[in-house]
């Protein structure tokens, strides 16, 4: 992919498909193409290198309020057709569902988004060993403790294009690099893990520095580590461990969930769900947010959203489908999950808006509580219907405002509705992850610790 | 899928710069999946993907490449890239002499998913949303999925290998909401084996519906569960993920190989309760995690793993084994042709004991009894895991009593193999499993006795 942008490529694939549509239905075709390496390095040698090209399409048609889709892994035009016709045949077997339907343009304008630099497409293949060796390096050279388990080095350039009977018609690029080294730090008989990483858009903007000395810090600051005492306490979650709930609390604001009588928040807007302190926003528009995007996976423009507002609930995150069922206007929070896979109402990229003060700060002004550095088995341990939540976690214990030991094999555990109103403070050290969440540090109160 | 002249022309190719090994794996999958969610059939999807994966290791360097395109142009430029990704270098000319393998069948089919009409498929979550919802007046949503594939494999590698696999999954998951005073609480069930549509010859759907409706109504009468550390008795069937996260992973010899397994250095050595043998086993006929061969061409097997407590070997795939001069023992298992191989488990289970599992619970003053986990989590190198109670009660005075809502149990893994204090004689196989590792999702079976765990750390918010 070094002759430009040939996404218009893919959308006129799509606008092949489109065109093929009856009278009576309507259709969308995705089509995604992606190049990707992946480095990783063992011992200061190559332990993989490998280069990944995919490519596939998927149909959907709606007729009369059903739904059919197919996809295959492959743009040959003769698979295409038999796609197509796969997709109006499984439509057949489907319910009628009198708000399926694609989305339609909303009027609502693109903020533009710088997703692609040209800068990564000329790095070297040396290149790109060379930084995964040097994070190795740099990442041993700063404890002798510290072992490195492998150090990557990966890139992706990804073009998709969507178009619909609808008047849905986007084609786009984006692409960006990654380094990431896993750790142990040993000390006698124990060992513990850490890791780092560093994300951008071009091979420049790594902070390897950064990403070495974070798996160094994860890995050592648990040696030693006790199992604590069960109580109940105030818990200071680090930024990293703040972004994996606010993933979690997102799947609770999907209009879809709400229709479908999934979310804790249903008939909730309006109310009072959080402390004041707490406002959320999902807002792909952001350019600082690592999932920032100009469109939403069926092709509306993304847009800024106040999820929750001083603690007020004031809307949910919608597709095309839940919009529709809920009688609101679409939010442009349609995702899904590759060309496979259809639309689903879902955050792009979720935000609490920051305070004022350091973790530091935070820390200090807490007697009885602990620093959460890590969380383990989250994806087991929510339940976002019932918001009974309950982790494995790993953290610092603090007592009079200081930093103490470290503490490892206990959990954490409330819910989502109390964690939410239980927020005392949100600090001021935004941190912008790869993932569709931004870290904060939060001060949450009465929390219980299960431990020894 | 290929001819073998053109497989040995296109290995021949990946051997060019002067690698040591190199291997074509290819793979065709084709799938059905139908979705039930809010009383109506969303939609019926089909998919198909196919391609091969090119491998070729030179030293201690690994290049992978893999293409959709099975012609022999589109084969030999992944060759070409894989073998340039290995090395920099060119060596000489090697000749390449396949030989197949007969092919070997671990979990015939009986009705090939192929053959049914979709208009079945629908019927089966029909019947799936009448009984979850007709169990109890208060199951307010219903959500269930089937799905079928059949993949067809071949792997061909230069040291002549040929082997084919036909693998057929026929799957069914349901999910259930209560709605009560309490709020809302959920419950699931699935069923899945490596065999054809006569699976619904065996499994009434509407006991899976009615066990997931049952989870979640149980659950609307739940108390917090009991926060700090308790004796745990894990039901037949329903703690095989425990032996899964708990040493599993810990016994895969690439992690071994970088000291990022607990179980490092300790073959020979009491590593688990002498009750305890576990085995790890790909030829567990229909069984979700069987297969005949394994992603690189290599035969499963019934590997034991632990024997009376003590570890008698780890888990291998070719590029671990070769290493270590030593046979596979067909873990190598990739997610799909655009993916390298790895140590992976297959179906993972501990044999039976010798008590009656009524005894055991008996023998408990106060506990906590589980009789369904959710998804779990280890970090291998502390050996420290998390997993999720999705049904489970209280033990008091011996007798199973109070319903307890979802926590987290966590452990550090080979103290808990210490501590498993009594093991039922009632064996069972628990749900189909996604086991993932780095990235890499591969289906996988578990399976275990009635067994207690002396003390595990529970993570309720009951005080």
């Amino acid at each position: 992919m070094t002759q430009g942008d040939r996404s218009h490529e893919l959308l006129a694939i799509a606008d092949r498909v489109i065109a093929m549509a009856r009278p009576d239905e309507q259709v969308e075709a995705f089509v995604g193409r992606s190049l990707s390496t992946d480095v990783r390095i063992y011992e200061g040698e190559v332990e993989h290198f490998v280069s990944a090209q995919t490519e596939g399409i998927g149909i959907r048609v709606i007729r009369d309020g059903r739904t059919g889709t197919s996809s295959c892994g492959t743009l040959d035009a003769s698979e295409i057709a038999e796609v197509l016709a796969e997709a109006r045949d499984n439509l057949s077997y489907g319910e009628p569902d009198e708000w399926a339907g694609m989305a339609t343009p909303d009027g609502v304008s693109v903020t533009p988004q710088t997703l692609w630099n040209d800068a990564l497409e000329s790095t070297s293949t040396a290149r790109k060993i060379e930084l995964a060796k040097m994070l190795e390096r740099l990442t041993l050279e700063r404890d002798s403790r510290v072992r490195v388990d492998d150090a990557n080095y990966s890139d992706a350039f990804s073009e998709s294009a969507v178009a619909t009977t609808t008047g849905i018609r986007v084609a786009g690029r984006e692409n960006g690099c990654y380094l990431s080294v896993g750790t142990l730090a040993d000390d006698g008989d124990e060992t513990q893990t850490g890791f780092g990483f560093a994300v951008g858009r071009n091979v420049d903007e790594l902070d390897i520095e950064k990403a070495a000395a974070d798996a160094v810090d994860r890995a050592t600051r648990l040696l030693g580590a006790t199992k604590p005492d069960s109580r109940r306490l105030t818990v200071v979650l680090d930024p990293f461990v703040t972004a994996q709930f606010l993933g979690i609390i997102g799947g609770t604001l999907s209009g879809e969930s709400v229709v479908k009588g999934r979310s804790l928040f249903a008939e909730r807007v309006g109310e009072n769900v959080a402390t004041p302190l707490f406002t959320l926003v999902d807002d792909p528009t952001n350019p600082l947010a690592y999932t920032a995007t100009d469109i939403d996976g069926e092709g509306l423009a993304a847009r800024r959203n106040v999820l929750i507002e001083g603690g007020t609930l004031k809307m949910f995150v919608q597709s095309s489908y839940s919009a529709r069922r809920m009688g609101v206007a679409p939010t442009g929070n349609g995702v899904r999950g590759g060309y496979g896979g259809s639309p689903s109402s879902g955050c792009l990229a979720l935000q609490i808006l920051p305070g004022a003060r350091s973790q530091a700060d935070l820390i200090a002004g807490v007697d009885d509580g602990i620093l959460i550095q890590q969380v383990q088995g989250l994806h087991s341990g929510v339940n976002p219907v019932s918001g009974d939540f309950s982790t494995g976690a790993a953290g610092i214990l603090i007592k009079n405002g200081t930093l103490g030991a470290p503490v490892r094999e206990f959990t954490i555990a409330s819910t989502l509705q109390r964690m939410l109103q239980d927020i005392a403070e949100v600090g001021g050290d935004l941190e912008w992850l790869p993932m569709r969440a931004t870290g904060v540090s939060l001060v949450i109160h009465d929390v219980t610790m299960s431990g020894a | 899928m290929i001819d073998n002249d053109v497989l040995e022309r296109v290995l021949a190719t990946a051997l060019k710069t002067g690698a040591d090994f190199a291997e074509v794996f290819a793979s065709d999958w084709r799938g059905t999946g139908v979705g039930l969610d809010d009383g109506r059939i969303e939609q019926l999807s089909t998919g198909r993907s196919r391609g091969a994966g090119i491998r070729v290791i030179k030293g201690e360097t690994t290049g992978f490449a893999h293409t959709a395109d099975l012609s022999e142009a589109g084969l030999q430029a992944a060759a070409r890239a894989a073998a340039e990704a290995a090395s920099r270098g060119t060596g000489g000319t090697q000749v390449v002499a396949l030989s197949a393998q007969p092919q070997r069948i671990v979990s015939p089919v009986e009705i090939d998913p192929s053959t049914i009409g979709k208009a079945q498929k629908v019927e089966l979550l029909r019947r799936v949303d009448e009984a979850a919802r007709s169990t109890g007046g208060a199951i307010s949503q219903v959500s269930a999925g089937y799905s079928d594939g059949r993949t067809r494999i071949l792997v061909a590698n230069s040291d002549g290998l040929l082997a084919h696999d036909e693998r057929v999954r026929t799957l069914l998951r349901v999910s259930a909401v209560a709605h009560g005073d309490t709020g809302m609480q959920t419950g699931f069930d699935s069923v899945g084996h490596t065999m054809g549509f006569e699976l619904f010859d065996k499994v009434q759907v509407e006991d899976i519906a009615r066990t997931a409706a049952q989870r979640a109504l149980t659950k609307l009468k739940a108390r917090p569960a009991p926060s700090g550390s308790l004796p745990v008795v894990i039901k037949a069937g329903s703690g095989g993920v425990l032996f899964h996260e708990a040493c599993g992973h810990g016994l895969e010899a690439d992690l071994v190989a970088k000291g990022a397994s607990v179980y490092k250095g300790k073959v020979g050595e009491l590593v688990a309760s002498p009750l305890v043998t576990l085995v790890d086993d790909g030829t567990m006929t229909h069984e979700w995690g069987a297969i005949a061969i394994d992603d690189e061409g290599h035969p499963t097997q019934y590997n034991t793993l632990i024997e009376n407590g003590i570890l008698t070997d780890y888990m291998w795939d070719y590029l671990r084994s070769n290493k270590e001069g030593r046979a596979p023992s067909g873990n190598g298992r990739r997610q799909s042709y655009q993916d390298l191989p790895m140590v992976r488990m297959t179906n993972t289970y501990v044999l039976n004991g010798a008590e009656d599992p009524e005894d055991i619970i008996k023998d408990t003053a106060n506990g906590v009894y589980v009789a369904h986990l959710g998804g779990g989590s280890v970090n291998t190198a502390t050996g420290d895991f998390v997993f999720g109670m999705t049904e489970a009660y209280l033990i008091e005075n011996g007798e199973i009593t109070e319903p307890l809502r979802e926590g987290n149990l966590i452990g550090n893994g080979p103290q808990v193999l210490r501590d498993i204090d009594r093991l039922g004689n009632d064996f069972a196989m628990g749900n189909p499993g996604t086991c993932g590792k780095d990235g890499q999702g591969v289906p996988v079976g578990d399976g275990q006795p009635t067994l207690r765990v002396k003390s595990m750390t529970i993570g309720g918010t009951a005080s």
